[in-house]
C-alpha cells in the first residue's frame, strides 16, 4: 500500500480552483520532488496535504496510510504521521520554542497512547537535534520563531521535524532565502532523515536544493496538474530550458 | 443632610431613584455606631455621605463614566448585610485558599470573620487586624490613657484613613467612607521583610436579598519594609451583591510594596474597587489587577508619586466573556521629580463582553524627569466583542518622557494553524495562544506565591474560555440571563 495516494485532486481557494485534478503516488521510502512556476499549486498542494480549512478540497480524494486524508483535521493529520515545513514559519510570541516542541510531541504521542515525554527526556534529545542543525542553544526557551533571522526559522522548521518524525514530511520551499551554508545544514538535516520508513514531498523552484537532496522522483506542477514525472535528471532539463512542456511530455506520469 | 435640589441631581434623577436604600443604611450604620466611632470617624463618614447623596452615581455624561453605564447598579436595591448573614464553611473558604500564604483575614460580605481568618505565626514585625478592631483597640487605649494595646498597634488608623482616597473626586469613594463595616488594618514595620503574601479574603455570601459590601483597607508599609498583599473578591452562590471597595496603600521610604487585586466573584456581581496608592520618595510600588468575574466591575488604580525617585508598576489583566464589563480606569499623578511609572493592560474579550482601558496619566509642574509608559494590548475573541480604550495626557511640566500606545487584535488564525499542523488539538492550540498573551502579565511579577496562585486562576479561567469557545461555533447561540449593561437605561 502507497503511503500517499493523491487521485484527482481539485482544490480552491477564495473562489479560485488551483489544483485541477492532480495525481501523485509516494511509498514510504521515497523522496519526491515537485517542481513548477509560481502560482502552479504547489504551495496549495502543501496546505491541503496539511489540512488547512481555508483551502477547499471540490473532487478527488487522498489516501494516507490507507485513511482518507481529507476527513482528518490538521492535528490529526499530524498525529498520523504528516508534517508541513512552511515556507513562512509562522511567529508566536509568548511561547517557548521548546515547549512548544514538547507540547507537540505529547499530543502526538498521547495519540498513539504513548506516555508523555517530561521535560528532563525531551531536552537532551532537542538540544541534540538542535547542534546537527547547528542552532544556537538560546533559542531553546525563546519565543517560537520570534526575531528568528530567515535561516533560523527554516532551521527551526526541520528541528521540529526531526523531533516530530513524521512518516511524510513535506518541505513548501524550505530553500526559499535561505545561503548556501544554510541549505547544506537544511539538506543535512533531511538526509539524516531518510530511511525506508520515511517519505519527503520537496516543493522546491530550483535545482540547487536537489544538489543536496537527491529525490528519487521529480514531477512538474502546471496550472494545478503534473504535466511531466521523471528522474533526478528532469530537474537538471527544467533548470536549463524551464517549465514549458517538452516533447516527451507524459501528461499523467505516476510513479512506480 | 442635604436636600437642596440642583442641576447635577435632576441630570441625575434617574440614577439617584434608589438613594433611599443607602440613606436607610447610613442612618442605620450612624445609629449603631454612635459608641464605636471616634469623632473624627464620625465627621469623616458624615461628609463623605454629604458627597456621596449630592451627586449620586455617575452617568455616562460623566467623562469618567463615558463607556460604563451604571444604571443597572443604581436600579437595584441592596441592603447592608447584617453581621452573620449568610453562612459560610471552613471547607467553603479552604477552596479560596492561596498557597505558600503568611495569613489570611476573612470578611463575608463586610464584616471580620475570625473564625475564618488564619493570623497565626506572624512575625511582630507585622501587625494585622481587622480595621474595626484596630479602631476599638485604638479607641480602649486612648480611654485607658494611652496603655499599649495587645496584638495590634492602631495609632497609624487615625493618621491614614481616608487622607488619600479622595471622596470629592469619586462618589464611589465617598459611598465606601460613608458606609464602611470593616475591612482589613495592615502596618508593616520599618525595615521588616514579610516573605509570605497576606491573603485578604472578602467573601460576598447569598443572603436571600442583594446585599451591599463596602470593604475599607488600610495598609501601612513603613520605610525599607518589603511586602506583597492580596486582595481577594470571591462569591458563594451566584446571588447578586455589589462590593464597593477602597484601598488606601501608604508606602513609606524606600519600601518595596506588591498589591495584588483578584476579582473573581459570580456574574451577577457589581464590583467597584478603589485601589490608592502613595509613594514617598525611593519606593517601589507595584499594583497587579486580575479580573476574571464579575458581572460589572470598575478597577480604579490611583498612585500618586509623591517623592523623587519613586517607581510604580501599574500590570493588569482582564478577561471577559458573556456580558462581562470590565472598565479599568488609571490615574497615574506625578507629583515630585524622577519618578517613573509603567502601565500595562492586557485585555481578553470573548462573546459580548465589553472592556474598558482608561489611562489617565497627570505630570504636576515640579514633576521634572518624569517618566511614563502605558501600553494596553486587547484580543478580541468574538465580533461581538467590544473594548475602549483612551490614554489621556495632561503634562505641567516641561523635561518629561511620556508614551503610551494601544492595540486591538484577534487570535491570528495563521499562528492556530501552525499550533494544530503540528498535532496540537484545537481547543489546547487556541488554549496556549490566549495563555501566552496573558503570560506578558504574569511576567511582570517578581515569582513568589502570589504569581503562582494567579497564574493558576488565569490558567483555568483561559482552559474555561478556550472551551466554551468552540463549544460557542458548534451550538446555536443561546439567549443569556445576565444583563447587558449597555442596553439597561
Amino acid at each position: 500500500m502507497a503511503l500517499l495516494e493523491i487521485q484527482d485532486l481539485h482544490a480552491r481557494v477564495e473562489g479560485h480552483e488551483i489544483l485541477k485534478g492532480l495525481n501523485l503516488t509516494i511509498n514510504a521510502g521515497e523522496v519526491h520532488s515537485i517542481m513548477g512556476p509560481n502560482g502552479s499549486g504547489k504551495s496549495t498542494l502543501a496546505a491541503v496535504l496539511a489540512r488547512r480549512e481555508t483551502y477547499e478540497v471540490t473532487r478527488g480524494r487522498v489516501l494516507f496510510n490507507g485513511k482518507d486524508l481529507l476527513e482528518m483535521k490538521p492535528e490529526d493529520a499530524a498525529c498520523e504521521g504528516v508534517f508541513l515545513a512552511f515556507q513562512y514559519p509562522v511567529e508566536i510570541p509568548g511561547i517557548g520554542n521548546a515547549y512548544f516542541v514538547r507540547s507537540a510531541m505529547n499530543a502526538i504521542r498521547k495519540f498513539h497512547g504513548q506516555d508523555e515525554l517530561d521535560a528532563m527526556d525531551f531536552l537532551p534529545l532537542y538540544k541534540e537535534r538542535m547542534k546537527i542543525l547547528e542552532m544556537d542553544d538560546k533559542l531553546v526557551n525563546r519565543s517560537v520563531n520570534e526575531g528568528f533571522s530567515g535561516g533560523e526559522k527554516k532551521r527551526n522548521e526541520i528541528l521540529q521535524m526531526a523531533m516530530l518524525e513524521p512518516k511524510l514530511a513535506i518541505l513548501d520551499e524550505t530553500d526559499s532565502g535561505l545561503d548556501i551554508d544554510a541549505l547544506r545544514i537544511v539538506a543535512k538535516g533531511v538526509n539524516a532523515m531518510r530511511g525506508p520508513d520515511r517519505a519527503f514531498l520537496v516543493i522546491t523552484h530550483y535545482q540547487r536544493l536537489l544538489d543536496y537532496i537527491t529525490p528519487d522522483f521529480v514531477h512538474v506542477l502546471v496550472d494545478g496538474k503534473i504535466v511531466r514525472s521523471g528522474g533526478p535528471e528532469l530537474a537538471l532539463e527544467l533548470e536549463d530550458k524551464g517549465y514549458g512542456p517538452s516533447e516527451a511530455d507524459v501528461p499523467q506520469a505516476l510513479p512506480a | 443632610m442635604s436636600t437642596t435640589a440642583n442641576n447635577t441631581e435632576n441630570e441625575n434623577a434617574t440614577a439617584t431613584g434608589k438613594l433611599g436604600t443607602y440613606l436607610e443604611a447610613y442612618g442605620e450604620l450612624i445609629a449603631e455606631r454612635q459608641e464605636r466611632d471616634p469623632v473624627w470617624l464620625r465627621q469623616l463618614r458624615e461628609d463623605a455621605w454629604r458627597r456621596f447623596y449630592a451627586n449620586g452615581f455617575p452617568t455616562t455624561h460623566d467623562e469618567d463614566w463615558r463607556f460604563t453605564n451604571l444604571a443597572a447598579l443604581a436600579k437595584t436595591s441592596f441592603q447592608r448585610a447584617v453581621k452573620g448573614s449568610g453562612t459560610v464553611t471552613a471547607e467553603q473558604i479552604e477552596g479560596f485558599r492561596v498557597l505558600g500564604a503568611g495569613c489570611r483575614l476573612v470578611f463575608v460580605n463586610g464584616h471580620f470573620a475570625p473564625e475564618l481568618s488564619d493570623v497565626c505565626d506572624l512575625p511582630n514585625t507585622l501587625e494585622i487586624c481587622s480595621l474595626e478592631r484596630g479602631i476599638a483597640k485604638a479607641m480602649e487605649g486612648s480611654a485607658s490613657n494611652g496603655s499599649a494595646p495587645v496584638g495590634c498597634a492602631p495609632e497609624g488608623i487615625e493618621q491614614h484613613l481616608g487622607r488619600y482616597a479622595d471622596l470629592r473626586r469619586d462618589v464611589f469613594t465617598a459611598l465606601n467612607t460613608a458606609l464602611w463595616d470593616d475591612g482589613a488594618y495592615l502596618r508593616i514595620h520599618r525595615g521588616a521583610v514579610i516573605e509570605r503574601p497576606i491573603h485578604l479574603l472578602y467573601v460576598s455570601a447569598g443572603a436571600g436579598a442583594a446585599i451591599m459590601t463596602h470593604p475599607r483597607t488600610l495598609i501601612v508599609a513603613e520605610p525599607t519594609s518589603h511586602s506583597a498583599v492580596i486582595e481577594d473578591y470571591v462569591s458563594i452562590g451566584d446571588e447578586t451583591a455589589f462590593s464597593n471597595a477602597v484601598t488606601e496603600l501608604v508606602a513609606g521610604q524606600d519600601a518595596v510594596v506588591s498589591h495584588f487585586l483578584v476579582e473573581r466573584e459570580n456574574l451577577a456581581a457589581f464590583n467597584v474597587s478603589t485601589l490608592r496608592l502613595e509613594l514617598a520618595r525611593g519606593t517601589n510600588v507595584s499594583s497587579h489587577s486580575i479580573l476574571l468575574g464579575g458581572g460589572l466591575v470598575r478597577n480604579n488604580v490611583h498612585p500618586v508619586l509623591n517623592g523623587e525617585g519613586a517607581e510604580c508598576l501599574i500590570n493588569g489583566l482582564f478577561v471577559g466573556a458573556g456580558r462581562q464589563h470590565l472598565d479599568n480606569y488609571m490615574l497615574v499623578e506625578h507629583a515630585q521629580p524622577l519618578c517613573s511609572s509603567r502601565q500595562f493592560y492586557n485585555g481578553i474579550l470573548d462573546d459580548r463582553a465589553r472592556g474598558v482601558f482608561h489611562g489617565r496619566i497627570v505630570v504636576h509642574k515640579d514633576a521634572q524627569k518624569t517618566d511614563a509608559k502605558q501600553t494596553n494590548r486587547n484580543l478580541l475573541l468574538s465580533d461581538d466583542a467590544r473594548i475602549d480604550t483612551k490614554p489621556q495626557l495632561e503634562i505641567y511640566a516641561d523635561d518629561v518622557k511620556c508614551t503610551h500606545g494601544a492595540t486591538i487584535g484577534q487570535i491570528e488564525e495563521e499562528q492556530l494553524f501552525y499550533l494544530r499542523s503540528r498535532g496540537i488539538e484545537e481547543t489546547s492550540a487556541r488554549n496556549l495562544l490566549l495563555y501566552a498573551f496573558a503570560a506578558e502579565c504574569l511576567d511582570r511579577m517578581p515569582e513568589s506565591p502570589a504569581r503562582e496562585f494567579v497564574a493558576e486562576l488565569i490558567r483555568v479561567r483561559l482552559t474555561d474560555l478556550a472551551q466554551n469557545h468552540q463549544v460557542a461555533v458548534l451550538a446555536a447561540p443561546v439567549e443569556e440571563e445576565t444583563q447587558h449593561w449597555e442596553e439597561v437605561r
